[in-house]
Protein backbone atom coordinates (compact mmCIF):
# COMPACT_ATOMS: atom_id res chain seq x y z
CA UNK A 1 0.00 0.00 0.00
CA UNK A 2 1.27 3.50 -1.02
CA UNK A 3 1.79 6.25 1.27
CA UNK A 4 -1.23 7.87 -0.10
CA UNK A 5 -3.39 4.73 -0.11
CA UNK A 6 -2.47 4.11 3.83
CA UNK A 7 -3.57 8.03 4.53
CA UNK A 8 -6.90 7.59 2.47
CA UNK A 9 -7.62 4.69 4.72
CA UNK A 10 -7.14 6.20 7.81
CA UNK A 11 -9.49 8.95 6.75
CA UNK A 12 -12.63 9.23 8.81
CA UNK A 13 -12.02 6.06 11.28
CA UNK A 14 -11.15 8.85 13.50
CA UNK A 15 -14.67 11.02 13.56
CA UNK A 16 -16.93 7.76 12.30
CA UNK A 17 -17.45 4.44 14.07
CA UNK A 18 -18.45 2.56 11.59
CA UNK A 19 -17.89 -0.28 13.80
CA UNK A 20 -20.36 1.14 16.11
CA UNK A 21 -22.68 1.77 13.39
CA UNK A 22 -22.13 -1.77 11.25
CA UNK A 23 -23.78 -3.48 14.58
CA UNK A 24 -27.04 -1.80 14.06
CA UNK A 25 -27.47 -4.14 10.66
CA UNK A 26 -27.88 -8.03 11.62
CA UNK A 27 -27.09 -9.03 7.98
CA UNK A 28 -24.22 -7.80 7.78
CA UNK A 29 -23.01 -10.53 10.36
CA UNK A 30 -23.63 -13.27 7.18
CA UNK A 31 -21.51 -15.04 5.70
CA UNK A 32 -21.81 -16.00 2.07
CA UNK A 33 -19.52 -18.45 0.72
CA UNK A 34 -17.50 -18.71 4.13
CA UNK A 35 -16.48 -15.50 3.51
CA UNK A 36 -17.69 -12.44 5.57
CA UNK A 37 -20.62 -10.53 3.69
CA UNK A 38 -18.91 -7.50 2.08
CA UNK A 39 -22.70 -5.34 0.37
CA UNK A 40 -21.86 -3.70 -2.09
CA UNK A 41 -24.86 -3.28 -3.92
CA UNK A 42 -26.53 -0.58 -1.76
CA UNK A 43 -26.99 1.47 -5.38
CA UNK A 44 -29.65 -1.30 -5.74
CA UNK A 45 -31.06 -1.60 -2.20
CA UNK A 46 -29.74 -0.94 1.26
CA UNK A 47 -29.89 -2.86 4.51
CA UNK A 48 -32.05 -2.66 7.56
CA UNK A 49 -30.58 -1.36 10.91
CA UNK A 50 -32.24 -3.30 13.64
CA UNK A 51 -33.94 -0.09 14.60
CA UNK A 52 -36.43 -0.24 11.82
CA UNK A 53 -37.21 -4.02 11.51
CA UNK A 54 -37.51 -3.14 15.69
CA UNK A 55 -40.76 -0.44 14.37
CA UNK A 56 -41.84 -2.88 11.78
CA UNK A 57 -42.87 -5.61 14.87
CA UNK A 58 -44.07 -2.97 17.10
CA UNK A 59 -46.13 -1.63 14.93
CA UNK A 60 -47.45 -5.32 13.27
CA UNK A 61 -47.66 -6.23 17.04
CA UNK A 62 -49.41 -3.49 18.96
CA UNK A 63 -50.30 -1.09 15.99
CA UNK A 64 -51.87 -2.13 13.13
CA UNK A 65 -55.63 -1.47 11.83
CA UNK A 66 -56.48 0.17 8.37
CA UNK A 67 -55.97 4.08 8.37
CA UNK A 68 -58.35 7.13 7.83
CA UNK A 69 -61.57 5.03 8.60
CA UNK A 70 -62.92 3.51 11.23
CA UNK A 71 -63.02 5.64 15.01
CA UNK A 72 -61.69 2.68 16.79
CA UNK A 73 -58.48 2.92 18.93
CA UNK A 74 -56.03 0.83 16.39
CA UNK A 75 -57.42 2.63 13.12
CA UNK A 76 -56.76 6.06 15.14
CA UNK A 77 -53.27 5.07 16.36
CA UNK A 78 -52.35 3.67 12.88
CA UNK A 79 -53.61 6.99 10.79
CA UNK A 80 -51.61 9.20 13.59
CA UNK A 81 -48.50 7.30 12.68
CA UNK A 82 -48.73 7.05 9.14
CA UNK A 83 -49.20 10.72 9.26
CA UNK A 84 -46.39 10.90 11.53
CA UNK A 85 -44.48 9.28 9.07
CA UNK A 86 -45.42 12.01 6.49
CA UNK A 87 -43.83 14.54 8.86
CA UNK A 88 -40.65 12.84 9.40
CA UNK A 89 -40.39 12.77 5.73
CA UNK A 90 -41.29 16.48 5.62
CA UNK A 91 -38.66 17.22 7.48
CA UNK A 92 -36.43 14.68 6.13
CA UNK A 93 -35.81 16.30 2.70
CA UNK A 94 -37.35 19.81 4.11
CA UNK A 95 -40.42 20.44 2.39
CA UNK A 96 -42.56 23.59 3.25
CA UNK A 97 -45.87 21.33 4.22
CA UNK A 98 -46.31 17.51 5.15
CA UNK A 99 -49.27 18.03 2.45
CA UNK A 100 -46.62 18.29 -0.44
CA UNK A 101 -45.08 14.54 0.28
CA UNK A 102 -47.29 11.82 -1.13
CA UNK A 103 -46.64 8.21 -0.51
CA UNK A 104 -45.83 6.03 -3.53
CA UNK A 105 -44.55 2.57 -3.73
CA UNK A 106 -41.26 4.06 -4.95
CA UNK A 107 -39.16 6.34 -7.09
CA UNK A 108 -40.56 5.07 -10.22
CA UNK A 109 -44.24 5.14 -9.06
CA UNK A 110 -43.85 8.64 -8.14
CA UNK A 111 -42.38 9.43 -11.88
CA UNK A 112 -45.18 7.46 -13.28
CA UNK A 113 -47.68 10.03 -11.07
CA UNK A 114 -46.04 13.16 -12.29
CA UNK A 115 -46.35 11.76 -15.64
CA UNK A 116 -49.72 11.21 -15.69
CA UNK A 117 -50.72 13.47 -13.01
CA UNK A 118 -49.18 16.37 -14.82
CA UNK A 119 -47.94 15.23 -18.10
CA UNK A 120 -50.77 13.86 -19.49
CA UNK A 121 -52.79 16.96 -18.32
CA UNK A 122 -50.04 19.63 -19.64
CA UNK A 123 -48.30 18.48 -22.33
CA UNK A 124 -49.19 18.22 -25.73
CA UNK A 125 -48.27 17.55 -29.38
CA UNK A 126 -45.63 19.41 -30.44
CA UNK A 127 -44.18 20.13 -26.57
CA UNK A 128 -40.82 18.92 -25.73
CA UNK A 129 -39.73 16.85 -22.50
CA UNK A 130 -35.97 17.62 -21.94
CA UNK A 131 -34.29 14.43 -20.41
CA UNK A 132 -30.54 13.61 -19.98
CA UNK A 133 -28.58 10.67 -20.62
CA UNK A 134 -27.31 9.51 -17.75
CA UNK A 135 -31.31 8.89 -16.59
CA UNK A 136 -32.31 5.40 -15.33
CA UNK A 137 -35.12 3.64 -17.57
CA UNK A 138 -37.65 5.13 -14.12
CA UNK A 139 -37.35 8.59 -15.50
CA UNK A 140 -37.10 7.69 -19.42
CA UNK A 141 -40.03 4.81 -20.27
CA UNK A 142 -43.33 6.90 -18.71
CA UNK A 143 -41.67 9.99 -20.71
CA UNK A 144 -41.79 7.88 -23.52
CA UNK A 145 -44.98 6.86 -22.83
CA UNK A 146 -46.32 10.13 -22.82
CA UNK A 147 -44.39 11.69 -25.72
CA UNK A 148 -46.08 8.54 -27.57
CA UNK A 149 -49.66 9.04 -26.80
CA UNK A 150 -49.25 13.03 -26.90
CA UNK A 151 -47.74 13.62 -30.22
CA UNK A 152 -44.70 15.51 -27.76
CA UNK A 153 -40.99 14.78 -28.33
CA UNK A 154 -38.01 14.21 -25.51
CA UNK A 155 -34.60 15.83 -25.71
CA UNK A 156 -31.75 14.30 -24.47
CA UNK A 157 -29.04 16.11 -22.55
CA UNK A 158 -25.50 14.99 -23.89
CA UNK A 159 -22.62 13.65 -21.49
CA UNK A 160 -19.11 14.30 -21.39
CA UNK A 161 -16.21 11.11 -21.16
CA UNK A 162 -16.02 11.53 -17.51
CA UNK A 163 -20.22 11.38 -17.27
CA UNK A 164 -21.18 14.41 -16.65
CA UNK A 165 -23.80 16.48 -18.45
CA UNK A 166 -22.94 19.17 -20.75
CA UNK A 167 -24.81 22.03 -19.15
CA UNK A 168 -24.30 23.73 -22.00
CA UNK A 169 -26.15 21.60 -24.50
CA UNK A 170 -28.95 21.50 -21.60
CA UNK A 171 -29.22 25.32 -22.32
CA UNK A 172 -29.36 25.27 -25.93
CA UNK A 173 -32.31 22.52 -25.62
CA UNK A 174 -34.46 24.91 -24.23
CA UNK A 175 -36.89 26.82 -26.92
CA UNK A 176 -40.85 27.63 -26.37
CA UNK A 177 -42.30 24.29 -26.94
CA UNK A 178 -40.08 22.90 -23.69
CA UNK A 179 -42.67 22.18 -20.90
CA UNK A 180 -40.89 19.89 -18.89
CA UNK A 181 -37.28 18.83 -17.46
CA UNK A 182 -36.86 15.31 -15.64
CA UNK A 183 -33.18 14.87 -14.71
CA UNK A 184 -31.52 12.43 -12.02
CA UNK A 185 -29.57 14.10 -8.93
CA UNK A 186 -26.94 11.35 -8.64
CA UNK A 187 -26.47 8.81 -11.20
CA UNK A 188 -27.18 5.55 -10.22
CA UNK A 189 -24.85 3.96 -12.96
CA UNK A 190 -21.64 6.02 -12.73
CA UNK A 191 -22.37 7.93 -9.43
CA UNK A 192 -22.27 11.67 -11.04
CA UNK A 193 -23.96 14.37 -9.07
CA UNK A 194 -25.72 16.81 -11.11
CA UNK A 195 -25.88 20.66 -11.16
CA UNK A 196 -29.16 20.18 -10.66
CA UNK A 197 -29.88 23.51 -8.60
CA UNK A 198 -28.32 25.42 -11.66
CA UNK A 199 -30.65 23.29 -14.21
CA UNK A 200 -33.76 23.84 -12.07
CA UNK A 201 -32.67 27.82 -12.10
CA UNK A 202 -32.17 27.93 -15.74
CA UNK A 203 -35.86 25.85 -16.69
CA UNK A 204 -37.95 28.33 -13.91
CA UNK A 205 -36.44 31.29 -15.44
CA UNK A 206 -37.97 29.72 -19.23
CA UNK A 207 -41.53 29.05 -17.04
CA UNK A 208 -40.53 25.26 -16.94
CA UNK A 209 -41.80 23.06 -14.19
CA UNK A 210 -38.59 20.15 -12.86
CA UNK A 211 -39.02 16.61 -11.55
CA UNK A 212 -35.64 15.24 -9.97
CA UNK A 213 -35.50 11.67 -9.60
CA UNK A 214 -33.66 11.62 -6.29
CA UNK A 215 -33.53 7.86 -5.37
CA UNK A 216 -29.44 7.69 -5.86
CA UNK A 217 -28.93 11.03 -3.66
CA UNK A 218 -31.29 10.95 -1.00
CA UNK A 219 -29.29 7.99 0.78
CA UNK A 220 -25.91 9.86 0.33
CA UNK A 221 -26.79 13.32 1.02
CA UNK A 222 -28.68 16.35 2.57
CA UNK A 223 -31.83 17.07 0.42
CA UNK A 224 -33.21 20.09 0.88
CA UNK A 225 -36.23 20.91 -1.60
CA UNK A 226 -36.95 24.37 -0.72
CA UNK A 227 -33.16 25.11 -1.23
CA UNK A 228 -32.81 23.22 -4.63
CA UNK A 229 -36.28 24.86 -5.49
CA UNK A 230 -37.29 21.68 -7.66
CA UNK A 231 -40.99 21.21 -8.39
CA UNK A 232 -40.97 17.18 -7.63
CA UNK A 233 -38.39 15.41 -6.34
CA UNK A 234 -39.19 11.11 -5.98
CA UNK A 235 -37.15 8.78 -3.83
CA UNK A 236 -37.52 5.25 -2.81
CA UNK A 237 -37.54 4.13 1.06
CA UNK A 238 -35.20 0.39 0.06
CA UNK A 239 -32.68 2.50 -0.89
CA UNK A 240 -32.97 4.52 2.26
CA UNK A 241 -32.67 1.63 4.94
CA UNK A 242 -36.34 1.01 4.90
CA UNK A 243 -38.79 -1.27 3.69
CA UNK A 244 -39.48 -1.77 -0.12
CA UNK A 245 -42.71 -1.05 -1.67
CA UNK A 246 -42.44 2.24 0.03
CA UNK A 247 -41.30 5.72 -1.39
CA UNK A 248 -42.37 9.51 -1.82
CA UNK A 249 -43.30 11.83 -4.12
CA UNK A 250 -42.27 15.47 -3.15
CA UNK A 251 -44.49 17.94 -4.82
CA UNK A 252 -45.13 21.77 -4.91
CA UNK A 253 -48.37 22.29 -3.14
CA UNK A 254 -49.52 24.53 -6.09
CA UNK A 255 -48.68 22.01 -8.66
CA UNK A 256 -50.09 19.13 -7.22
CA UNK A 257 -53.58 21.08 -6.56
CA UNK A 258 -53.84 21.42 -10.38
CA UNK A 259 -52.71 17.46 -11.53
CA UNK A 260 -55.19 15.47 -11.95
CA UNK A 261 -55.21 12.41 -10.04
CA UNK A 262 -53.44 9.06 -10.90
CA UNK A 263 -55.10 6.09 -9.59
CA UNK A 264 -58.76 6.48 -8.74
CA UNK A 265 -59.97 4.52 -5.43
CA UNK A 266 -61.24 4.66 -1.94
CA UNK A 267 -59.27 7.14 0.13
CA UNK A 268 -58.97 9.93 -2.87
CA UNK A 269 -62.27 10.85 -2.98
CA UNK A 270 -64.75 13.38 -1.17
CA UNK A 271 -67.51 11.95 -2.29
CA UNK A 272 -68.48 9.37 -4.70
CA UNK A 273 -71.71 8.93 -6.54
CA UNK A 274 -72.23 7.36 -9.99
CA UNK A 275 -72.62 10.82 -11.74
CA UNK A 276 -70.22 13.17 -10.06
CA UNK A 277 -66.89 12.07 -7.87
CA UNK A 278 -65.12 14.98 -6.25
CA UNK A 279 -61.37 13.91 -5.20
CA UNK A 280 -59.88 14.61 -1.64
CA UNK A 281 -57.46 17.10 -0.98
CA UNK A 282 -53.79 16.62 -1.57
CA UNK A 283 -52.26 14.25 -0.63
CA UNK A 284 -54.71 11.91 -0.26
CA UNK A 285 -55.83 12.61 -3.65
CA UNK A 286 -52.88 10.68 -4.86
CA UNK A 287 -53.21 8.15 -2.42
CA UNK A 288 -55.60 5.81 -3.82
CA UNK A 289 -56.56 2.19 -1.81
CA UNK A 290 -55.14 1.18 1.42
CA UNK A 291 -51.44 2.03 1.62
CA UNK A 292 -48.63 -0.11 2.45
CA UNK A 293 -48.80 1.57 5.96
CA UNK A 294 -46.21 -0.79 7.96
CA UNK A 295 -43.82 0.23 5.31
CA UNK A 296 -44.29 4.36 5.55
CA UNK A 297 -44.10 3.61 9.08
CA UNK A 298 -40.85 1.45 8.75
CA UNK A 299 -39.34 4.41 6.14
CA UNK A 300 -40.39 7.22 9.19
CA UNK A 301 -37.92 5.24 11.40
CA UNK A 302 -35.36 4.33 8.88
CA UNK A 303 -34.95 8.76 7.91
CA UNK A 304 -35.14 9.31 12.23
CA UNK A 305 -32.07 6.55 11.95
CA UNK A 306 -30.56 8.44 9.36
CA UNK A 307 -31.02 11.93 10.36
CA UNK A 308 -29.32 10.36 14.07
CA UNK A 309 -26.31 9.58 11.87
CA UNK A 310 -26.38 12.97 10.13
CA UNK A 311 -26.34 13.12 6.66
CA UNK A 312 -23.37 15.54 6.29
CA UNK A 313 -21.11 12.36 8.72
CA UNK A 314 -22.79 9.98 6.07
CA UNK A 315 -21.59 11.94 2.86
CA UNK A 316 -18.18 12.47 4.17
CA UNK A 317 -17.53 8.53 5.50
CA UNK A 318 -18.82 7.30 2.04
CA UNK A 319 -16.85 10.00 0.17
CA UNK A 320 -13.90 8.89 1.91
CA UNK A 321 -14.61 5.36 1.02
CA UNK A 322 -14.89 6.52 -2.26
CA UNK A 323 -11.43 8.14 -2.56
CA UNK A 324 -9.63 5.09 -1.47
CA UNK A 325 -11.46 2.42 -3.49
CA UNK A 326 -10.42 5.21 -6.53
CA UNK A 327 -7.07 5.44 -5.85
CA UNK A 328 -6.48 1.56 -5.43
CA UNK A 329 -8.59 1.07 -8.77
CA UNK A 330 -6.28 3.77 -10.27
CA UNK A 331 -3.56 2.06 -9.03
CA UNK A 332 -4.27 -1.41 -10.86
CA UNK A 333 -3.34 -2.36 -14.68
CA UNK A 334 -6.16 -3.90 -16.49
CA UNK A 335 -9.27 -2.07 -14.23
CA UNK A 336 -11.18 1.02 -15.81
CA UNK A 337 -13.50 3.34 -13.50
CA UNK A 338 -16.37 3.91 -16.01
CA UNK A 339 -17.85 7.62 -14.55
CA UNK A 340 -14.95 9.45 -13.44
CA UNK A 341 -17.02 13.04 -12.87
CA UNK A 342 -16.29 15.84 -10.18
CA UNK A 343 -18.44 15.65 -8.14
CA UNK A 344 -19.15 11.94 -7.79
CA UNK A 345 -21.57 10.14 -4.83
CA UNK A 346 -20.26 6.53 -3.66
CA UNK A 347 -20.45 4.73 -7.16
CA UNK A 348 -18.01 2.55 -8.58
CA UNK A 349 -18.40 1.72 -11.83
CA UNK A 350 -15.53 -0.35 -13.40
CA UNK A 351 -14.55 -2.40 -16.21
CA UNK A 352 -11.52 -5.36 -15.99
CA UNK A 353 -10.08 -5.79 -19.37
CA UNK A 354 -10.70 -9.34 -21.05
CA UNK A 355 -13.38 -10.13 -18.36
CA UNK A 356 -16.99 -10.03 -18.76
CA UNK A 357 -18.98 -8.11 -15.59
CA UNK A 358 -21.06 -11.14 -14.91
CA UNK A 359 -17.96 -13.32 -14.73
CA UNK A 360 -16.45 -10.75 -12.50
CA UNK A 361 -19.82 -10.68 -10.49
CA UNK A 362 -19.71 -14.58 -10.10
CA UNK A 363 -15.95 -14.59 -9.22
CA UNK A 364 -16.64 -11.85 -6.37
CA UNK A 365 -19.62 -13.44 -5.36
CA UNK A 366 -17.65 -16.54 -4.60
CA UNK A 367 -15.47 -13.85 -1.84
CA UNK A 368 -18.90 -13.00 -0.22
CA UNK A 369 -19.08 -9.71 -2.05
CA UNK A 370 -21.61 -8.82 -3.49
CA UNK A 371 -21.73 -6.23 -6.23
CA UNK A 372 -23.88 -5.25 -9.42
CA UNK A 373 -23.07 -6.43 -13.08
CA UNK A 374 -25.45 -5.10 -15.87
CA UNK A 375 -26.72 -2.49 -17.22
CA UNK A 376 -28.34 -0.82 -14.16
CA UNK A 377 -31.17 -0.08 -15.97
CA UNK A 378 -29.68 2.66 -17.90
CA UNK A 379 -28.66 1.06 -21.10
CA UNK A 380 -28.08 4.96 -22.92
CA UNK A 381 -25.30 5.81 -20.15
CA UNK A 382 -23.60 1.99 -21.30
CA UNK A 383 -24.06 2.60 -25.03
CA UNK A 384 -22.26 6.08 -23.96
CA UNK A 385 -19.29 4.07 -23.29
CA UNK A 386 -20.03 1.40 -25.31
CA UNK A 387 -19.80 -1.38 -23.41
CA UNK A 388 -22.96 -3.93 -22.71
CA UNK A 389 -22.17 -3.77 -18.68
CA UNK A 390 -20.13 -2.75 -16.19
CA UNK A 391 -19.38 -4.15 -13.05
CA UNK A 392 -20.68 -1.63 -10.00
CA UNK A 393 -19.41 -1.29 -6.19
CA UNK A 394 -22.13 1.19 -4.12
CA UNK A 395 -21.17 1.63 -0.60
CA UNK A 396 -22.70 2.95 2.06
CA UNK A 397 -21.83 4.59 5.60
CA UNK A 398 -22.03 0.67 7.11
CA UNK A 399 -19.29 -0.74 4.52
CA UNK A 400 -16.08 -0.30 5.87
CA UNK A 401 -12.28 0.58 4.66
CA UNK A 402 -11.63 -3.20 5.23
CA UNK A 403 -14.03 -4.19 2.79
CA UNK A 404 -12.68 -2.00 0.02
CA UNK A 405 -9.62 -3.58 0.63
CA UNK A 406 -11.81 -7.33 -0.02
CA UNK A 407 -12.81 -5.75 -3.12
CA UNK A 408 -9.27 -4.61 -4.00
CA UNK A 409 -7.72 -8.44 -3.53
CA UNK A 410 -11.34 -10.29 -4.96
CA UNK A 411 -10.20 -7.93 -8.42
CA UNK A 412 -6.88 -9.30 -8.71
CA UNK A 413 -7.95 -12.72 -7.56
CA UNK A 414 -10.51 -12.55 -11.01
CA UNK A 415 -7.37 -11.13 -12.80
CA UNK A 416 -5.36 -13.76 -12.09
CA UNK A 417 -7.78 -16.39 -12.88
CA UNK A 418 -8.29 -15.14 -16.51
CA UNK A 419 -4.73 -14.06 -17.11
CA UNK B 1 -21.85 -25.19 -3.21
CA UNK B 2 -20.41 -24.52 -6.77
CA UNK B 3 -16.89 -22.84 -6.25
CA UNK B 4 -15.12 -20.65 -9.17
CA UNK B 5 -12.70 -23.84 -9.07
CA UNK B 6 -14.79 -25.96 -10.40
CA UNK B 7 -16.83 -23.71 -12.65
CA UNK B 8 -14.32 -21.62 -14.27
CA UNK B 9 -12.37 -24.74 -14.97
CA UNK B 10 -9.02 -24.94 -17.33
CA UNK B 11 -11.33 -26.07 -20.11
CA UNK B 12 -13.78 -23.54 -20.22
CA UNK B 13 -10.90 -20.67 -19.52
CA UNK B 14 -9.15 -21.98 -22.59
CA UNK B 15 -12.12 -22.01 -24.65
CA UNK B 16 -13.53 -18.51 -23.81
CA UNK B 17 -9.68 -17.46 -24.56
CA UNK B 18 -9.35 -19.44 -27.88
CA UNK B 19 -12.59 -19.95 -28.72
CA UNK B 20 -13.47 -22.53 -31.97
CA UNK B 21 -15.10 -21.96 -34.62
CA UNK B 22 -15.51 -18.68 -34.23
CA UNK B 23 -17.00 -15.93 -36.87
CA UNK B 24 -19.42 -16.17 -39.46
CA UNK B 25 -20.12 -18.38 -42.36
CA UNK B 26 -20.85 -16.82 -45.55
CA UNK B 27 -23.93 -19.14 -46.98
CA UNK B 28 -25.47 -20.88 -44.02
CA UNK B 29 -28.52 -23.36 -44.13
CA UNK B 30 -29.40 -22.04 -40.84
CA UNK B 31 -28.61 -19.06 -38.66
CA UNK B 32 -30.10 -17.58 -35.46
CA UNK B 33 -29.38 -14.81 -32.95
CA UNK B 34 -29.45 -15.30 -29.22
CA UNK B 35 -29.96 -12.86 -26.82
CA UNK B 36 -29.36 -12.75 -23.11
CA UNK B 37 -31.35 -9.41 -22.24
CA UNK B 38 -30.08 -9.71 -18.06
CA UNK B 39 -26.90 -8.49 -19.41
CA UNK B 40 -27.61 -7.08 -23.21
CA UNK B 41 -25.23 -9.95 -24.71
CA UNK B 42 -25.87 -11.83 -27.86
CA UNK B 43 -24.70 -14.36 -29.96
CA UNK B 44 -25.04 -15.64 -33.40
CA UNK B 45 -25.12 -19.37 -34.65
CA UNK B 46 -24.51 -20.47 -38.23
CA UNK B 47 -25.33 -24.03 -39.39
CA UNK B 48 -24.32 -25.83 -42.61
CA UNK B 49 -26.61 -28.55 -42.60
CA UNK B 50 -26.57 -31.23 -45.40
CA UNK B 51 -26.39 -34.70 -44.53
CA UNK B 52 -24.62 -34.28 -41.44
CA UNK B 53 -23.38 -30.64 -39.56
CA UNK B 54 -21.14 -30.07 -42.48
CA UNK B 55 -19.81 -26.69 -40.73
CA UNK B 56 -20.62 -24.56 -37.57
CA UNK B 57 -19.76 -21.09 -36.21
CA UNK B 58 -20.46 -18.63 -33.97
CA UNK B 59 -20.31 -15.04 -33.05
CA UNK B 60 -20.92 -12.26 -30.31
CA UNK B 61 -19.44 -10.67 -27.53
CA UNK B 62 -20.40 -12.69 -23.74
CA UNK B 63 -19.14 -13.76 -20.44
CA UNK B 64 -16.87 -16.61 -20.48
CA UNK B 65 -19.54 -18.92 -19.09
CA UNK B 66 -21.52 -18.37 -22.50
CA UNK B 67 -18.45 -17.98 -25.02
CA UNK B 68 -16.69 -21.47 -23.70
CA UNK B 69 -20.06 -23.16 -23.81
CA UNK B 70 -20.91 -21.84 -27.85
CA UNK B 71 -17.49 -23.16 -28.57
CA UNK B 72 -17.51 -26.29 -27.43
CA UNK B 73 -21.00 -26.93 -28.44
CA UNK B 74 -19.65 -26.36 -32.23
CA UNK B 75 -17.11 -28.61 -31.76
CA UNK B 76 -19.19 -31.27 -30.10
CA UNK B 77 -21.84 -30.51 -32.61
CA UNK B 78 -19.71 -30.70 -36.27
CA UNK B 79 -20.32 -33.69 -37.76
CA UNK B 80 -23.21 -34.78 -36.02
CA UNK B 81 -26.61 -35.31 -37.60
CA UNK B 82 -29.21 -32.85 -37.04
CA UNK B 83 -31.29 -35.55 -34.63
CA UNK B 84 -28.13 -36.38 -32.43
CA UNK B 85 -27.31 -32.79 -32.48
CA UNK B 86 -31.16 -32.19 -30.76
CA UNK B 87 -30.65 -35.24 -28.90
CA UNK B 88 -27.24 -33.53 -27.06
CA UNK B 89 -29.13 -30.24 -27.02
CA UNK B 90 -31.79 -31.15 -24.83
CA UNK B 91 -29.21 -33.30 -22.66
CA UNK B 92 -26.88 -30.28 -22.10
CA UNK B 93 -30.07 -27.91 -21.06
CA UNK B 94 -31.68 -30.84 -18.94
CA UNK B 95 -27.90 -30.81 -16.86
CA UNK B 96 -27.25 -27.14 -16.52
CA UNK B 97 -30.62 -26.12 -15.53
CA UNK B 98 -30.34 -29.31 -12.72
CA UNK B 99 -33.19 -31.66 -14.04
CA UNK B 100 -30.05 -34.81 -14.95
CA UNK B 101 -27.05 -35.64 -13.76
CA UNK B 102 -24.25 -35.88 -15.83
CA UNK B 103 -24.13 -38.65 -15.28
CA UNK B 104 -27.53 -39.37 -16.74
CA UNK B 105 -26.65 -37.66 -20.04
CA UNK B 106 -24.71 -40.42 -21.88
CA UNK B 107 -23.95 -38.41 -24.81
CA UNK B 108 -22.58 -35.17 -22.95
CA UNK B 109 -18.79 -36.09 -22.89
CA UNK B 110 -16.56 -32.82 -21.94
CA UNK B 111 -19.66 -30.64 -21.85
CA UNK B 112 -19.74 -32.11 -18.15
CA UNK B 113 -17.92 -29.05 -17.29
CA UNK B 114 -20.88 -26.85 -17.03
CA UNK B 115 -22.67 -29.01 -14.64
CA UNK B 116 -21.48 -26.56 -11.90
CA UNK B 117 -23.88 -23.40 -13.46
CA UNK B 118 -26.94 -25.44 -12.08
CA UNK B 119 -26.16 -24.05 -8.74
CA UNK B 120 -26.22 -20.75 -9.82
CA UNK B 121 -29.37 -19.78 -10.99
CA UNK B 122 -28.29 -15.94 -12.66
CA UNK B 123 -25.42 -18.28 -14.64
CA UNK B 124 -27.38 -20.54 -16.40
CA UNK B 125 -28.75 -18.56 -18.81
CA UNK B 126 -25.29 -17.49 -19.85
CA UNK B 127 -24.26 -21.47 -20.17
CA UNK B 128 -27.33 -22.06 -22.15
CA UNK B 129 -27.93 -19.54 -24.36
CA UNK B 130 -25.88 -20.74 -27.08
CA UNK B 131 -27.70 -24.30 -27.42
CA UNK B 132 -31.23 -22.08 -27.53
CA UNK B 133 -29.88 -20.56 -30.16
CA UNK B 134 -28.93 -23.53 -32.02
CA UNK B 135 -32.10 -24.72 -31.29
CA UNK B 136 -33.69 -21.49 -32.71
CA UNK B 137 -31.86 -22.23 -36.19
CA UNK B 138 -32.85 -25.32 -36.45
CA UNK B 139 -36.03 -24.31 -36.51
CA UNK B 140 -36.27 -21.46 -38.63
CA UNK B 141 -37.89 -21.93 -42.00
CA UNK B 142 -35.74 -19.23 -43.35
CA UNK B 143 -31.67 -18.73 -44.08
CA UNK B 144 -31.09 -15.09 -44.32
CA UNK B 145 -30.51 -13.06 -41.42
CA UNK B 146 -32.88 -9.87 -40.68
CA UNK B 147 -32.35 -7.01 -38.32
CA UNK B 148 -32.13 -8.96 -35.19
CA UNK B 149 -35.06 -7.27 -33.80
CA UNK B 150 -37.41 -8.16 -36.27
CA UNK B 151 -35.72 -11.42 -37.27
CA UNK B 152 -38.14 -14.24 -36.97
CA UNK B 153 -34.90 -16.31 -35.84
CA UNK B 154 -33.92 -14.56 -33.42
CA UNK B 155 -33.84 -16.56 -30.27
CA UNK B 156 -34.78 -14.61 -27.06
CA UNK B 157 -34.13 -15.90 -23.76
CA UNK B 158 -34.94 -15.66 -20.25
CA UNK B 159 -36.34 -11.82 -18.98
CA UNK B 160 -34.35 -8.57 -18.03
Amino acid sequence: MSAIQATLKSRSSSAFDVERIRADFPILKLTVNDKPLVYFDNAASSQMPQQVIDRLVRYQTTQHANINRAVHHLSEVATSEFEEARRKLQHFINANEEREVIFTSGTTDAINLVMHGYGRKFIGAGDEIILTTLEHHSNIVPWQMLAEEKGAKIRVVPINDAGELLIDEYEKLFNERTKFVGVMHVSNALGTINPIKEMIAFAHARGVPVLVDGAQAAPHMKVDVQDLDCDFYALSGHKLCGPTGIGILYGRAALLEKMQPFKGGGDMILSVTFEKTIYNTIPHKFEAGTPPIAAAIGLGAAVDYLSAIGMDAIAAHELALLAYATEQINAMPGVRIIGTAKHKAAVLSFAVDGVHPHDIGTLLNQEGIAVRTGHHCAQPVMQRFHVPATSRASFAFYNSMDEVDALIAGIRTVQKIFT
Amino acid sequence: MTNYKSLYQEVILDHNKKPRNYGTIEHPSHHAVGHNPLCGDHITVDVVLGERIDNIAFQGESCAICKASASMMTTAIKGKTRAEAETLIQEFLAMATGKLSHDDCPNIGRLAVFAGVSDLPTRVKCAILPWHTLSGAFNAVATTSTEAEADPMHAPIGDA
